[in-house]
């Protein structure tokens, strides 16, 4: 259990910081503006509680919105996805995975699963971010191509990251 | 009661996220107004400490771009001084100057954390309120216009850049005087756009386009950028004017805030006018 914790907090630590030194400083466009951090809530174990789940999110996205000086925003957005994502994989994991306390990662779940699933998720999330910060609809669908921009950016940033440093670990396991 | 708590019990993961995210709302309705300073105080203290050291590592890599453009200001400044000019009259006394007045004073401020891709752009400066900040002051750097002071801390104020929604600026076409608003579409980080410039103001590219004197934050004439496209649609009363700006704000690392001695005059002057009107 304290061991869990301490791999949390030390995710947790790493994928901020590499957001918030690395990736907030890629400046690739005003479209696009990726935002990997919130593959620490996606990667988080299948069996893990519900509301620790919740938690967890909330934490993340108070902590993206002190670094990125906004407020609530991050919050709001990081636990939709965190509550969306309890529901998408009661339908789409087998009782094998739950049995095994499996990570939703490309590993134990194979490309294509993993893709769509961290697609859905992070376009789900983009959107309310992306809008809450316009504040409104008045740049309808330049913000709808910023947000399907995005996504594709943080969906391939986030499985480049996984190939890198998480295939190291199963093979080994 | 027992079936309220079972109910509770049943769907406390829903109840949680649906507290969490009014929670989250609430954060974002009260703070979202961006002169509404407490909720940066309270937690940028935090991200501002981190992001000094970061910037700390950073200005090492920059230092030979900004001694090269501090070099260029330098040799601008110094055939600006007295003693680069020709003294013409025969006879040198000293006298109490009446006629000149401090207006404006300068400070000079280094870039803790910027971006420019986002839709609203901050830049953090070091300097804060015991350095005599305050809201509204004037930023801007070696080359042009940056931004607004928008949120002051004891040692730290973040700046409105121009590449922000909320930031407009008073300017001018330095050739004929003609004013517009200066704001940026949330494109191109290089590219602003000049609004209200009336059509029968003649426009070519390359004009220079300055602060105007109609602000009480800028000092008239300080340069912003100069015009890179132009167009006037048919039954437009005002030109569509993209200018291209001076200050590059992907490097920016050292500023100015300006202060102006006489704006709480000219401001208690206009808030008379503002009394008078609601009298009436």
């Amino acid at each position: 259990m304290i061991l869990d914790f301490f791999s949390y907090l030390l995710r947790f630590i790493l994928i901020i910081l590499l957001q918030v030194l690395v990736v907030d400083n890629i400046d690739i466009s005003t479209k696009v503006n990726p935002y990997i951090y919130i593959g620490f809530i996606l990667l988080l174990p299948v069996t893990i509680k519900p509301w620790f789940a919740l938690v967890l999110a909330f934490l993340c996205g108070a902590t993206m919105d002190t670094f990125s000086k906004t407020p609530g925003m991050h919050i709001a957005a990081t636990l939709l996805l965190a509550y969306l994502r309890i529901h998408y994989l009661r339908f789409s994991t087998t009782k094998e995975d739950i049995e095994s306390r499996i990570r939703p990662s490309i590993s134990k779940k194979g490309v294509v699963w993993f893709v769509f699933y961290a697609f859905i998720m992070t376009f789900i999330h983009h959107t309310l971010l992306f809008y809450l910060e316009i504040y409104g609809f008045q740049e309808f669908f330049n913000t709808l191509l910023r947000i399907l921009l995005s996504t594709l950016v943080t969906v391939l940033m986030i499985v480049v990251g996984q190939l890198l440093f998480y295939n190291v670990k199963t093979r080994n396991e | 009661m027992r079936n309220l708590i079972f109910f509770i019990y049943k769907y406390h993961v829903f109840f949680m996220f649906f507290l969490l995210e009014v929670l989250a709302f609430v954060i974002l309705y009260r703070y979202n107004n961006y002169q509404k300073a407490s909720f940066l105080n309270y937690t940028g203290a935090i991200a501002n400490n981190f992001y000094t050291g970061v910037s700390n590592t950073k200005d090492y890599f920059n230092l030979r771009r900004v001694n090269d453009s501090l070099q260029l200001e330098n040799a601008r400044l110094r055939t600006q001084l007295l003693t680069s000019y020709y003294q013409n009259n025969i006879s040198l006394n000293s006298i109490n100057d009446t006629v000149y007045k401090q207006q404006y004073t300068y400070l000079t401020a280094r870039v803790v954390n910027n971006s420019v891709t986002k839709r609203k752009n901050y830049i953090t400066l070091n300097r804060g309120r015991l350095h005599g900040i305050e809201e509204k002051m004037a930023v801007i750097s070696e080359t042009g216009v940056v931004g607004i002071v928008n949120h002051v801390s004891d040692h730290y104020c973040t700046v409105l850049s121009v590449l922000n929604s909320d930031c407009r600026i008073s300017a001018k076409l330095q050739k004929n005087g003609a004013f517009g608003a200066l704001m940026w579409d949330g494109n191109n980080p290089r590219i602003a756009q000049l609004k209200d410039v009336n059509k029968h103001v003649p426009v070519r590219i390359n004009d220079m386009i300055v602060t105007s004197n109609f602000s009480p934050i800028f000092p008239e004439g300080i340069p912003i950028g100069k015009i890179y496209y132009h167009t006037l649609d048919a039954g437009d009363n005002f030109h569509t004017i993209d200018v291209e700006m001076f200050t590059d704000f992907t490097t920016v690392s050292t500023v100015y805030i300006i202060k102006n001695v006489f704006k709480q005059e000219q401001e208690s002057l206009e808030s008379l006018l503002i009394e008078e009107r609601n009298k009436k």
